[in-house]
């Protein structure tokens, strides 16, 4: 093989972490301008490769050629100094500087002779990335004031303006709109232009069929599909991802589906959800379906009695019930997995036991904490949710994230709830954890609990859900049945489609 | 290609403990016991029993602060407003037993004292509880303005006191050996020991020092535990006017003048980490004792008090040091 021909050639890299393989042996390459995507669930080892890319990470063994050349970075800034650069899912600018002083920052230019820098310089410079790229922004404004997309694409053109020649794109589009995926795709094609090289990871199939060269799929840790993008059709690269039957990742459990436990009508917060009504059942999972910003976990926020809401009624059993916050909630028997795990789920500096019993303190409470109690139900409940742990004493953040979510969800578990609303379950969980999760909430449901399940993941939702509403703009759009989906009259483009659709108002 | 990176370290029951991990629970139990073998082996007058005595009843004022501040500390806050707070309660008996000079007033004036104090621990409180504002901004504003209250209530003057039945609490011994404001000391133990230990009030201290976004999720009423920690701080700030006014015998509005950084030195040197979340009573009673034998052990030495500053603030340097390396080396 002529390796020359290569401008990145990865080969046989593999890296375990203390019990875990998260590579093995993985290999690709990537032409001068070539577009690869990376396809692979959550944990499948997407992100630690790309993090050996930047230098976070030392491969336990294997080579790394760029240009040519093996290269053994140890931080992202001598990735960046050699032509890699990488746009994180989470993007972080100063948004209190300009956009000229973000994209250089730390290269500011200064007045010759004066230690002073020159702002108009690199606002010029600027200006000429920017028209490069038909980005109409204007580089004095504060990152502050753009959108993300628009501050997507600054950092496009810092790495740009870095002479990058290797971009890594994470996830590019997930908090993007349509018309601004489009741009995001153009830009791209200015990239290949400019024979830099793109690795562009996602979790939208579609998009790769419009942007992608190539697709190298991973499934936990080993490559399992490495092929040009017309070479493998949609449901081969699925069926490589998942690596094993659905059936297993998404244990539905028949359950009896019994009476109305919460009833919600009229939910609506201006601007964010209007006109909310539904219904769940004992028994039931109720999936929300839509996009990141269509105002599903607000909605649920707000049932929780977390976020305020102007107008609508909530009844629990039949009972008009006012929720003011999360306290109140809790006592009537509801319970929120959140979002956000890391911000509003667990207290990062405190042990796994007192992350598990938070929520059911009052359970314990004789004179004083009965910490023998709290002890044994803890451990009887994390027991039970298939906990891998040492020490129950030990730091929650010790835990990986599959089992990060656990103490999470034992949390609730023990607060006994009827009702119990779950926000992205099963996101940055490995595969294994996942089935795991799931086959938890479908237990649950069997035993007459009644499940809210929000998710962007589509094939969880379709696998997991007895009824599905799709959110659309802050509106429920849709409802499916699953004997739609079982009889194959609804698939998950139906549901996209839907969550993609404007509201006519 | 790289192997894997062994680090030393010990077996405890079945659980492996690094080195850094012993010393990160450990660490500071091992400094305070190090310091005592150290200065009773060098000193003689350190390890004489009145000595023992003396140094824990200097600290009894300075520790019954620091045990709370320890609450606020671990809540995220912080309460620079203490010792304007004990001026007020100063005052406030001066003004009490002015009125009426007999023993049978006493009991009024302290419940005055800490009365006054209290409120002024609602009124922090309900700034940065109910109104969200930064503990540091809000505290600051009022050890100025409790500060000026003090002034403004004795007109400037020091009350002098003629009921010489409340010395006892600051100067009396029990049994003829151990001095009052000792057994106050170790009542304030008690009592936040089983606050922040045994209750769920407790979990909930921690919780919102740790993720206050997820202990509001997680059914914890922010806004109470802070107004709670607040006030009591705000009660024992008069708790400790009592004592400190009585050892001096004088209500004075210029006293106990930045009492509330020996209070936060001392937390810190126990562990308590200035981000929230972590922290214990137990180690802040060890942060108070270190904090109490540097002071003795520099006055035994004959150490200048220009220096003793030097060194205090050193101390305090080098702990935060070290917790924040071991912290890293964690990661």
């Amino acid at each position: 093989m002529e390796q020359a021909n290569y401008h990145l050639h990865v080969n046989n890299v593999s890296k375990s972490f203390p019990g875990v393989k998260v590579l093995d042996n993985v290999s690709f390459t990537l032409k001068k301008g070539e577009v690869r995507a990376f396809l692979g669930e959550n944990g499948a080892g997407k992100s630690t490769l790309m993090k050996i890319l930047m230098g976070m990470y030392t491969p336990d063994s294997g080579e790394i050629l760029f240009e040519g050349k093996p290269i053994h970075f140890t931080n992202p800034k001598q990735a960046l100094d050699n032509g890699i650069s990488m746009i994180h899912q989470e993007l972080n600018p100063i948004p209190d500087m300009s956009v000229a002083d973000n994209v250089f920052l730390n290269r500011e230019t200064r007045i010759p002779g004066t230690p002073f820098r020159d702002k108009r310089d690199v606002e010029r410079r600027t200006q000429a990335l920017l028209d490069q790229f038909k980005m109409n922004i204007n580089p004095k404004s504060l990152v502050r004031s753009l959108t993300i997309a628009q501050t997507q694409m600054i950092e496009i053109i810092k790495a740009v303006s870095c002479n990058a020649r290797l971009v890594i794109m994470d996830e590019p589009t997930s908090s993007l709109d349509g018309d601004e995926t489009e741009k995001l795709f153009s830009i791209i094609k200015e990239l290949k232009k400019r024979d830099v090289a793109v690795i562009y990871i996602t979790h939208r199939l579609e998009e790769i069929y419009r942007v992608a060269d190539s697709v190298t799929i991973l499934c936990d840790g080993r490559i399992t599909g490495n092929a040009g993008i017309n070479d493998l059709t949609e449901d081969q690269i699925i069926a490589r991802m998942v690596g094993r039957e659905l059936a297993e990742l998404y244990p539905k459990v028949d359950a009896n589906i019994g009476e109305v436990v919460l009833e919600v009508k009229g939910l609506t917060k201006p601007g964010v959800f209007e006109d909310v009504n539904f219904q769940l059942r004992k028994g039931e999972m109720l999936g929300f379906a839509g996009l990141v910003g269509a105002g599903r976990s607000e909605i649920m926020r707000a049932v929780f009695g977390l976020d305020w809401f102007e107008s609508g009624e909530i009844f629990i059993e039949g009972k008009k019930t006012i929720i003011k916050n999360a306290e109140a909630a809790i006592n009537n028997g509801i319970a929120m997995l959140p979002e956000d795990r890391k911000d509003w789920g667990l207290i990062g500096c405190r042990s796994i036991l007192e992350n598990a019993s938070l929520a059911s303190l009052r359970r314990y409470r004789r004179a004083f904490l009965d910490k023998k109690m709290e002890r044994d139900e803890v451990i009887a409940c994390v027991k039970s949710l298939t906990l891998k742990y040492t020490d129950i004493n030990n730091n929650v953040f010790s835990l990986s994230g599959g089992n990060q979510q656990k103490v999470v969800l034992g949390k609730w578990l023990l607060t006994n709830p009827r009702i119990l609303i779950v926000d992205e379950p099963t996101r940055g969980v490995d595969v294994g954890a996942k089935a795991e999760i799931h086959k938890i909430l479908s237990t649950l449901a069997s035993k007459g609990m009644a499940i809210i399940i929000i998710s962007s993941d589509m094939p969880e939702i379709i696998g997991m859900c007895d009824r599905i509403l799709v959110v659309s703009s802050g509106r429920i759009t849709r409802e499916v049945h699953r004997d739609e989906i079982i009889r194959k009259e609804v698939t998950q483009e139906n549901i996209l489609e839907s969550a993609l659709k404007e509201v006519a108002v | 290609m790289t192997a894997n990176v062994t680090k030393s370290g010990v077996r405890i029951g079945s659980a492996y403990t690094s080195w850094t991990d012993l010393f990160q629970k450990y660490g500071i139990f091992i400094i305070l016991v190090g310091m005592i073998v150290i200065m009773s082996m060098t000193n003689e007058t350190f390890r004489t029993s009145s000595n023992v005595i003396n140094v824990v009843n200097q600290v009894a004022v300075n520790g019954i602060i620091a045990l709370f501040i320890t609450l606020v500390i671990i809540t995220g806050g912080i309460d620079l407003s203490v010792g304007s707070s004990i001026a007020c309660g100063s005052v406030m008996l001066g003004y009490v037993l002015t009125l009426n000079p007999s023993a049978g007033t006493i009991p009024l004036a302290c419940i005055a004292a800490i009365v006054f104090c209290g409120l002024a621990g609602v009124f922090n409180g309900i700034f940065i509880a109910r109104f969200r504002m930064t503990p540091f901004v809000v505290t600051l504003a009022s050890q100025m303005m409790l500060r000026g209250v003090a002034y403004i209530i004795s007109g400037g003057r020091t009350f002098t006191f003629n009921t010489p039945a409340f010395r006892t609490i600051g100067q009396g011994k029990v049994f003829g050996v151990i001095p009052v404001p000792i057994l106050v000391l170790l009542g304030t133990i008690v009592i936040a020991y089983i606050l922040l230990h045994m209750t769920r009030f407790g979990r909930h201290i921690y919780a919102v020092g740790g993720n206050e976004r997820a202990a509001e999720a997680s059914g914890v009423n922010v806004t109470r535990v802070k107004l709670a920690v607040y006030t009591l701080m705000g009660v024992f700030a008069g708790v400790s006017s009592i004592v400190l006014t009585s050892r001096v015998y004088a209500g004075q509005p210029s006293i106990a003048e930045a009492y509330e950084f020996d209070a936060i030195a001392a937390t810190i040197i126990g562990g308590t980490s200035v981000n929230g979340g972590i922290g214990s009573i137990p180690r802040t009673i060890v942060g108070i004792i270190i904090f109490g034998i540097i002071n003795n052990g520099m006055n035994l030495y004959g150490v200048n008090t220009y220096y003793q500053r030097v060194v205090k603030g050193l101390i305090i340097l080098g702990a935060v040091l070290l917790d924040t390396y071991m912290r890293r080396e964690k990661k």
